[in-house]
């Protein structure tokens, strides 16, 4: 018997802005996470894929329930998280945990590491003294770091270090989801296998579920168990990873595949590009978000959303896009080009 | 890259030091690397070997206490250095060598219009060696070099060229802005353009319709690039020749798809057994990139490196060449060599 | 460690340092190194005006008194006010600082536009105002410069409260589930110390001037007290010719002032928590 998702999120929409400031003047609104729905099973990894303003960290919090959701439901093992105020809901939710994507930036700069993990602990009303130096000793050597770290701040730290640290940090409350927001970014290629080794050793030792923020598709592909690739506010393609990464069915995320480098030298020539950059979040086009950019655009698509329907030929798999002409694209496809405008190949 | 081409920006045993307040530190020992014309040149390493000082010292934009303390650095045949002298600097950065710079949110001045500054640059080095339009006078000038920066807009295809010159930087997306620090480095027609990450900062299909616009236009105006890089799924799309650095210290050069397919030094087999794309068990180089005050003797991979023999600590391994077109400093893979 | 060799280069720095310290050592100690004890406060009519001598070092003033000695006894008045003045305005403008920068809300800016219409209004004229209302006296002047003075802090606070609000480290408590009393004091205040120290050294020195400026101007001090301000105000009608009467005291007032904003200066480079290390 399955059971239920431990997350499951359903048209959910997060807003930017509006409102007026104090005699100032109206702040337009922005729908940076627009009608999401996903489930998040216990003990996958999911990855959250996008470029800057698709709205996977506006998402993120949302879920993390430091941004309040303006509808739609949120349910955490099957319970109603949603709809709370900002504080109450991340008391609901103190079983998801969240890493920055700076974890070094996410320190007091005036506290040593020591200090700031007996305080998170503090907050969470671990009052034993003992108790508190153990649950730390014991998390600084999970995340492979001796005790002589306690006394360092926090700029003494590598990069890596600074991840381990900010890992400890929310594992030691016993978290059950963790969200890690572009956990490799700035990290050099040598260390960021280390991290990546890491992530995976402590998923299976704590048995933890992870919701993967990335743009780094070669990290997600090696990473996670499904993926949930983002555009404007949308989800537009859903699906566990080595189906979407062999057989992308929406328009963006063949473009967003193709588009990411890989170590086999010289396809420059032959990639299709994109044309024009991704329209302001706060002026979405009507119908597809895509369609602007999308060479399979027709009238339909610029009069209704697409919903997120299962992609028939993979609907065991769980794959889903949200396109009006996916199966055109998977014929298109076929002959090998890609049916897209851009900066065509020289 | 072969012996027979000469190399446009030939950089030879070139070392930077820095005076700091613990010492003096060794960011630059006995860099090697070689420009060839038409060419587009990776370098790639990772934070900390130097690959960010060697294009200062090439522009000659090296910062206060830190100074070259041994080797060459030639355009043409010609020697750069003595470039601390500002004249020459300031006459061979922008107008022979162009620079694209990393962060395109940075680096244009925000209170001006991106058509002033654009000008500036052709204002003080002319548009190129045949340019005609120096000694007229300043409003035919003017006009003479805004049509090129239209044309040079338009080649970097960004929309509405004409308009874009009234505009403001922030108006512009980031992809846009690095179209337009590409088209302020080829203001002056220079032979080399010199790029330090110009994408890092920027999305994946924005990264390549950059990418593809440099090889576009290296390819139709002729110039060579040497672009600086963490990415190898960068230099692999792009670059044609690689050269490897690391603390300091030039591994590896040669075909993108021979050091990519066949890494022959330790740290080259290492690190791309790093990326997610090859890594089996996901783990790292173990012991960290060796502080710059205090360099291992002899190759500085050497305390990481578990191939290492005697040899290692003797002295830099020089660069020579091995099979497939390529350079390697090791000393264990010049053993195996030599039979 | 780092932080003290850092401070010993700073030249400026270190003379401002041993500024304040001879200062504060004549506050201290002031009333035992005066070489005239009796003429303090005490006139002698037949000694008026004497020009500076191996006797009267300052000289003496249109009452006979010792100059020097005044000006040595009039040290700790001046501290005394300038750091109740700070103390006072960090206590009022401190926690509105932080708490509207913190917060958003229509009491917020409640807080910051009072704090703005006293920004605007120059601070002289309305401690005068004040002063005048409450009565003269050193009491009332320096209830004028506190109640005008904390406007400074508040802003200053404000501005690297709303900075630090959208920092990461902020966003991480926020995130763990900490308090907001937790994130204002543990986190916050720590953070914004720096800018406070700052100011409030460059205040002392600023609050002493201002004290002189009110004691000139007949609000502070009453006769017969040693204020250096008071002191200018009452040898003023002498210029030129008795020159001494009103140089030595307002000599005083410089260094001080001089002093606190050298060692401000050199305080504003120092504070940087990137300066700490864990071991040395």
């Amino acid at each position: 018997m399955k059971s239920g998702p431990i997350l499951s999120l359903e048209n959910v929409v997060s807003v930017y802005g509006g409102g007026r400031s104090w005699l100032g003047r109206a702040q337009p609104e922005v729908r940076a996470v627009d009608g999401v729905t996903f489930d998040v099973q216990e003990g996958e990894a999911l990855a959250l894929v996008g470029e800057s303003g698709c709205g996977k960290t506006t998402l993120a919090k949302t879920v993390l329930g430091l941004l309040r959701e303006r509808s739609g439901n949120i349910r955490l093992d099957g319970k109603l998280v949603s709809g709370l105020t900002p504080q109450q809901a991340r008391l609901a939710r103190m079983t998801i945990q969240y890493v920055h994507q700076d974890p070094g930036a996410a320190l007091d700069p005036w506290w040593t590491i020591g200090h700031t993990l007996d305080e998170t602990l503090r907050i969470h009303a671990v009052s034993d003294r003992a108790e508190r130096a153990r649950r730390i000793e014991e998390m600084l050597s999970a995340v492979g770091l001796d005790s002589s770290f306690l006394r360092r701040y926090p700029h003494e730290l590598s990069g890596g270090q600074q991840r381990r640290i900010g890992l400890a940090r929310i594992l030691i409350l016993h978290p059950r989801i963790v969200i890690l927001d572009e956990p490799t970014s700035g990290l050099d290629l040598s260390v960021q296998a280390t991290v990546l080794g890491l992530f995976d050793e402590l998923r299976h030792q704590f048995g933890l579920t992870y919701i993967f923020v990335s743009h780094d598709l070669s990290v997600v592909r090696r990473m996670c168990d499904r993926v949930a690739i983002m555009y404007l506010g949308r989800v537009v393609e859903l699906g566990p990873t080595e189906p979407i990464f062999r057989a992308p069915v929406h328009s963006y995320t063949r473009a967003l595949l193709s588009a990411s480098p890989s170590l086999t030298p010289g396809q420059l020539d032959g990639m299709p590009s994109l044309r024009d950059d991704p329209p302001s979040p706060s002026a979405v086009p009507s119908g597809c978000g895509f369609r602007t950019r999308c060479a399979l655009a027709d009238r339909v698509c610029s009069a209704h959303r697409p919903a997120l329907e299962a992609v028939v030929d993979d609907a065991a798999n769980g794959h889903m896009a949200a396109c009006h002409h996916w199966q055109d694209g998977l014929f298109s496809s076929a002959d090998g080009s890609l049916a897209m405008h851009g900066v065509g190949a020289q | 890259m072969t012996a027979s081409a000469p190399a446009l920006l030939d950089v030879r045993n070139l070392s930077v030091a820095v005076d700091t307040d613990e010492g003096v530190a060794s960011i630059l020992d006995g860099v090697n690397f070689q420009l060839a014309p038409g060419s587009i040149h990776g370098v790639v390493g990772e934070s900390g070997c130097g690959k960010s000082t060697l294009i200062k010292a090439i522009l000659g934009l090296l910062p206060a206490r830190s100074r070259a303390t041994e080797g060459s650095v030639a355009l043409n045949g010609k020697p750069l250095f003595g470039l601390e002298q500002a004249s020459t600097a300031h006459s061979v950065r922008g107008r022979q060598i162009g620079f694209i710079p990393q962060d395109p949110f940075l680096a244009l001045n925000p209170v001006f219009r991106v058509g002033d500054q654009l000008l500036e640059a052709m204002w003080w080095h002319g548009a190129g060696s045949d340019d005609t339009n120096r000694e007229k006078p300043r409003a035919q000038r003017r006009r003479a070099y805004s049509e090129r920066i239209v044309e040079l807009l338009r080649a970097v295809q960004l929309p509405d060229p004409e308009l874009a010159l009234a505009r403001y930087p922030h108006q512009f997306s980031g992809g846009q802005r690095q179209r337009l620090l590409i088209a302020a480095a080829l203001a002056c027609a220079p032979q080399v353009v010199l790029a330090d990450e110009p994408t890092t900062a920027l999305d994946v299909t924005t990264q390549l319709q950059i990418l593809k616009l440099l090889r576009q236009l290296t390819r139709e105006r002729g110039v060579s690039m040497m672009f600086v890089t963490h990415d190898f799924g960068v230099v692999a799309q792009l670059c044609d020749t690689v050269t490897v650095m690391y603390a300091g210290q030039t591994v590896e050069t040669g075909p993108v798809a021979t050091v990519m397919e066949q890494p022959s030094h330790p740290y080259t087999r290492m690190l791309l057994a790093c990326h997610p794309e090859r890594s089996v068990e996901l783990k790292g180089i173990p012991g960290a990139v060796p502080s710059p005050l205090r360099p291992p003797a002899g190759c500085r991979f050497n305390p990481r490196c578990p191939e290492v023999i005697p040899d290692c600590e003797s002295g830099r391994p020089k660069l020579l060449p091995a099979s497939a077109g390529r350079h390697v400093a090791c000393f264990r893979c010049h053993a195996e060599a030599v039979p | 460690m780092l932080i003290i060799r850092k401070f010993l280069r700073d030249v400026p720095a270190m003379m401002g340092f041993a500024i304040i310290c001879t200062v504060i050592g004549i506050a201290v100690f002031g009333s035992m190194l005066v070489p005239h004890p009796h003429l303090v406060f005490e006139s002698d009519l037949l000694r008026r005006f004497e020009p500076p001598s191996a006797e009267f070092w300052f000289g003496t003033d249109n009452l006979g008194r010792d100059i020097f000695s005044r000006v040595l006894v009039g040290t700790q008045g001046a501290l005394t006010v300038a750091l109740t003045v700070v103390a006072v305005a960090i206590a009022i403008g401190v926690p509105l600082g932080i708490y509207a920068g913190y917060t958003t809300g229509w009491l917020s800016e409640l807080v910051m536009r009072v704090t703005d219409m006293f920004l605007a209004v120059p601070q002289i004229i309305l401690a005068l105002a004040i002063a005048q209302l409450a009565g003269r006296g050193l009491g009332s002047a320096m209830t004028a410069l506190a109640l005008t003075y904390w406007p400074f802090f508040c802003r200053t606070v404000y501005a690297e409260t709303r900075r630090l609000r959208h920092s990461v480290f902020i966003e991480a408590l926020e995130g763990l589930g900490a308090s907001r009393t937790r994130i204002l004091f543990a986190h916050v205040l720590p953070n914004v110390a720096s800018p406070i120290i700052v100011r409030a050294t460059v205040g002392m020195g600023f609050t002493i001037l201002t004290t002189a400026l009110l004691g000139f101007l007949g609000v502070g001090a009453t006769a017969p007290s040693p204020d250096w301000g008071l002191a200018i105000a009452e040898s003023r009608e002498y210029l030129p010719d008795m020159w001494w009467a009103a140089t030595f005291p307002g000599l005083a007032i410089l260094f001080t002032v001089l002093g606190f904003n050298l060692f401000g200066d050199g305080l504003r480079d120092l504070i940087d928590p990137k300066l700490r290390r864990s071991r040395s």
